[in-house]
């Protein structure tokens, strides 16, 4: 579905981002891991058009079949409507408007009415306590809820590529649990899911492939499972 | 002060107010959006006036067509102003687009004293709305009940606007946060150039009822009830609809109400304009109604 190659990002003289590659396939959960600073946000926010220093090449194919289209310049605005949707480092919810306006923004793309009340429903099925809120203004939302709202935001552009950014950041175990466990469910509705991580042990858990990446580059590979045995990766990540 | 007197100050400061508060709305919505003061704006009403003017005037059309007209006009000249003065400018430090929206000041009202001459002149005034009703000593035009009713009506199509529709959500949504706004698929620079055609229409409107409160046209009609308005937004809090609404008529009540109880002081009227924004600044700098704003990064 999303295939990166080479990519480089540069924030000011420095290179965040050096010399990536990877590749998503159709329906998988794709999972990038590292510390802070590895590059993996700036891997997900040039996906979503934000970066405007890249270079490299980002293919995109919505259905499996079709013929790849270049991401490379397109702005953010652009990639919703291609089926690409992210939820952002932070939440980034909009405090002042309720959690039926935040809902009803992730689906400004849009146009089919019935559309977007059937998946607002499926996003309320998703989430209960955003139904339960869903008149409360998006500042007073507990972090576990508005994270729950970013993603549903996401999914409310109907996207067929879901990016993550950090969603078990600042969350108890217990709601990150609860937050992966959506996770899976939004894939088995045939989502594909890329899934930025500083939480190691959770991403790998749910991830059909995992990249882990350190200081702009890519240093292992391999099916989430396996990472999750491999002796390096388990002293590096996941506390020995 | 007889209570007659007193009721047709209030007529009077209501008056005013209402239009302040027109004009005052442009500058709280493109600031709440953008983080800039649009010095333009109050050239806008200027513009919208000379419309009104020559539609009646020079093509003899009836005044309400005309009106409808100019605003449009008008509307049109904000997305226009917006898209060659401040788009190219979005990227950049937020002083650039101050200092633009300065010289589109200047260039507009210089542009005016070219095209229309300085010489101020005379603006048709339909008879339905320069009659009055007489009630006892109190002599209210309709005037006086025209331009805070149009006022009411537009506001309301304006909140309906901001609060009930698709763009309006837009709006409100990259007042706080506008690369996430941008992610979610809202192309920012359409919903932009909406509020400046909504702002500058206003401001249109403003500038027509203050051509019949003060009959008469010329370029730099603009430049007082614009620094006014932009003070009353500030006093309302800037960024928000309501409070230029409310910071407009406070002021129009605060400039009729010291000129009434205290005509000696009629000379300094403009003053208290001024004096009023430095005692905002100084005691409430978020005004009546604004939040507290955490500047962006």
């Amino acid at each position: 579905m999303l295939e990166i190659k080479d990519l480089h990002v540069r924030y000011g003289g420095i290179q965040a981002v050096q010399g990536v590659s990877l590749s998503i396939p159709h329906g998988a959960i794709v999972t990038l891991i590292g510390a802070n600073g590895a590059g993996k946000s700036s891997i997900i926010r040039s996906v979503a058009g934000l970066n405007k220093t890249i270079s490299g090449e980002i293919l995109f194919r919505r259905h499996a079949g079709e013929e790849a289209v270049s991401l490379m310049g397109l702005r953010p605005e652009e990639m919703v409507r291609r089926g690409i949707a992210l939820s952002p480092e932070g939440r980034r919810i909009l405090p002042h408007l309720t959690v039926e306006e935040n809902l009803h923004l992730g689906a400004y793309s849009r146009d089919d009415k019935d559309g977007i009340a059937e998946d607002m429903e499926w996003v309320y099925t998703l989430f209960p306590r955003l139904r339960e809120r869903s008149w409360q203004k998006g500042g007073t939302l507990s972090g576990g809820e508005q994270q729950m709202l970013a993603v549903g935001r996401a999914l409310m552009s109907r996207p067929d590529l879901l990016m993550l950014d950090e969603p078990s950041l600042g969350l108890a175990p217990l709601l990150v649990r609860e937050i992966f466990g959506i996770i899976r469910k939004i894939n088995e509705d045939g989502k594909t899911v890329l899934l930025v991580e500083q939480n190691a042990y959770a991403a790998l858990s749910v991830a059909n492939y995992a990249y882990i990446l350190e200081v702009g580059r890519v240093v292992l590979e391999g099916p989430g499972r396996e990472l999750l045995e491999d002796p390096k990766v388990k002293e590096a990540y996941l506390g020995g | 002060m007889s209570f007659e007197m007193f009721l047709q100050h209030c007529f009077n400061a209501l008056t005013l107010g209402s239009l302040y508060a027109l004009i005052a709305i442009g500058y709280t919505m493109v600031y709440g959006i953008l983080r800039l003061i649009n010095f333009a704006h109050g050239d806008i009403l200027m513009v919208g006036a000379y419309f009104i003017f020559f539609g009646t005037f020079a093509f003899g059309w009836p005044w309400a067509v005309a009106a409808v007209i100019s605003v449009l006009a008008a509307g049109l000249l904000g997305v226009i102003i917006d898209r060659v003065a401040y788009k190219p400018l979005r990227d950049a430090p937020r002083i650039s687009a101050l200092i633009s929206a300065i010289a589109v000041s200047f260039l507009i009202e210089s542009l005016a004293v070219v095209i229309f001459t300085g010489q101020p002149r005379p603006v048709l005034q339909p008879e339905w709305l320069t009659n009055a009703w007489q009630i006892g000593n109190l002599r209210i035009t309709h005037l006086a009940a025209f331009v805070p009713g149009m006022t009411i009506i537009l506001v309301c199509i304006l909140l309906y606007i901001v609060y009930r529709t698709k763009p309006g959500l837009a709006m409100r949504a990259i007042s706080k946060d506008i690369e996430t706004t941008r992610l979610l698929g809202v192309k920012v620079d359409n919903v932009i150039a909406l509020t400046f055609g909504l702002g500058s229409a206003l401001a249109a409107a403003a500038g027509i009822m203050w051509a019949l409160r003060y009959p008469q046209v010329h370029p730099y009609m603009g430049v007082m009830p614009g620094l006014k308005a932009f003070i009353a937004a500030v006093f309302g809090g800037i960024g928000s609809i309501e409070g230029a609404v409310l910071g407009g008529v406070a002021l129009g009540f605060v400039e009729i109400m010291t000129v009434a109880f205290m005509p000696e002081l009629s000379g300094y009227r403009d003053a208290f304009a001024f004096i009023l924004l430095v005692l905002v600044l100084l005691v409430k700098p978020t005004g009546l109604l604004g939040e507290r704003m955490e500047e962006k990064i």
